[in-house]
């Protein structure tokens, strides 16, 4: 079994659920009440990654963070390190590649919320920012809550992004879907199997928690 | 504020200290053969942690130029290395080479396709279907397996046939699983001792392709030079020749 790998994947998951949460919230709250004209546009940059081929994702981001762009260097400078063949530079791959699974969600999250109910608050001389807080959150909770699900989920399950970013290197950057790869390419059959069933019981015992989350939030605050 | 302190300990998870240990990319023939070696390595040698990954040496070739951190390169021609080197991303006089590959026309016994008598025909037959070889424009052993189908004249007859794995052990899973018909791939891989009793084979002439010499390199920014330098001796040494010898690869 690819514990090592196991645990990598679900540390990846994990942080870049955290970062969309941390830029996905203030992005669909912009996406839900900005009158922008050129809103459209931002929206379908933002839901590319849902039908690039990761591939070509992925290797946009190979050139765009290699050592010999811009912002490799950049990072170069500030960090010393660099970004491809790192765990860092898998995070900023899987932060772009979940981003419409986080930021979608919450902003369909966010529509769903009474207008009355946030200029209500705003008429109380309640501020925009604690308006966000106490109100337009607490009532998408449920979106919010699908939205991070998504994106781990999405993020634990990604491939072709790995394999550009990331080289496979054990401990740092093989994540699960690239150590079931290697081993169908070792000839090791048993162990791709146990790998792929375990990951099938995490998706599923997440995807159910989510569901099961989600009831529970809905019958102890109903909502109307 | 919140972002802040959620940015130092990402930081400070991504940062943690690892014990040190010699990364290897490995050209995908030798998967099996390397695995051995290493293992021999290790048993001399337990306070060093060798770990081989396997891919197309076309692969790792474009993930040196971006300073993929492997502490040694083993690629399965010498053109990736020696091109490293004329871009200066290795340590001066750190080329060696240190097998010459063979390929086969390996397929499962069950196939029923006779490869050791038909030879080359064998992918002539109206039972074969797919014939898997390694991706050309990134893996030698794909190259070696193009210029032999174009040498030995059957090309143009099969070439409607070719599936194409991502390396040359990706060709040899296609047509170990049976997905492929015939398999033209790495010999130390038809040897391995795993399939060994499931597959039959025919070695393809010498002459039929270029000479697979195969060489490595060790990266300027190796870790650890002198373990990386250390395991090329034991490599280039009669005990690890002796074990790169059983998996069919020949010397110099």
């Amino acid at each position: 079994m690819e514990w090592q790998a196991i645990w990598l994947s679900l540390r990846l998951s994990f942080w870049t659920t955290v970062i969309l949460l941390a830029i996905g919230l203030p992005a669909a709250y912009w996406l839900t009440y900005s009158l922008h004209k050129w809103k459209f546009l931002v929206e379908a940059l933002i839901a590319l990654p849902l039908v690039l081929p990761p591939t070509v994702l992925g290797f946009y981001i190979l050139v765009a963070i290699g050592p010999r762009s811009p912002a490799g260097k950049l990072y170069a400078t500030l960090t010393g390190g660099m970004l491809p063949f790192s765990f860092q530079g898998l995070l900023v791959a899987s932060v772009l590649y979940s981003l419409p699974f986080a930021v979608q969600p919450f902003a369909a999250g966010f529509a769903a919320v009474d207008r009355r109910l946030i200029e209500a608050s705003w008429c109380l001389g309640v501020s925009r920012a604690a308006t966000f807080f106490r109100v337009i959150v607490p009532l998408s909770a449920p979106a919010i809550v699908t939205g991070m699900i998504l994106a781990f989920a999405h993020t634990l399950g990604e491939f072709g992004v790995v394999l550009m970013v990331g080289g496979n290197l054990p401990g740092i950057t093989r994540t699960v879907s690239i150590a079931i790869f290697d081993d169908v390419q070792a000839l090791n059959y048993q162990a791709a199997l146990n790998t792929s069933l375990l990951l099938l019981g995490i998706s599923f015992c997440v995807l159910a928690a989510t569901y099961g989350l989600r009831r529970r939030v809905w019958a102890v605050w109903p909502m109307n | 504020m919140r972002t802040a302190l959620l940015a130092a300990a990402l930081l400070a998870t991504a940062c943690a200290p690892r014990p040190a240990s010699l990364r290897i990319a490995a050209a995908a023939d030798l998967r099996f053969a390397l695995d051995d070696v290493v293992q021999t390595y290790t048993r001399a040698h337990p306070e060093v942690r060798v770990e081989p990954v396997y891919g197309s040496s076309g692969l790792f070739y474009a993930q040196l130029q971006n300073r993929a951190p492997f502490d040694l390169f083993l690629s399965a021609d010498v053109e990736y290395p020696h091109k490293l080197a004329q871009q200066g991303l290795i340590l001066p006089g750190s080329e060696f080479n240190y097998a010459v590959g063979r390929i086969v026309l390996w397929t499962r016994r069950s196939s029923g396709i006779d490869v050791e008598q038909l030879g080359i025909d064998a992918l002539r037959q109206p039972a074969v279907h797919h014939i898997a070889i390694a991706n050309p424009q990134h893996a030698p052993y794909g190259r070696a397996a193009d210029a032999a189908l174009h040498s030995l004249g059957v090309y143009d007859a099969v070439k409607d046939k070719i599936v194409m794995g991502e390396n040359i052990s990706q060709a040899f899973q296609l047509a170990e699983s049976g997905a492929a018909d015939v398999g033209i791939v790495a010999l130390s891989l038809a040897m391995a001792s795993g399939v060994a009793n499931q597959g039959r084979y025919w070695e393809v002439p010498a002459s039929a392709y270029p000479r697979l010499e195969q060489g490595g390199a060790i990266p300027k920014w190796s870790r650890d030079a002198d373990a990386a330098r250390r395991f090329r001796a034991f490599l280039l040494a009669p005990e690890g020749r002796a074990i790169l010898k059983r998996y069919g690869f020949s010397g110099e």
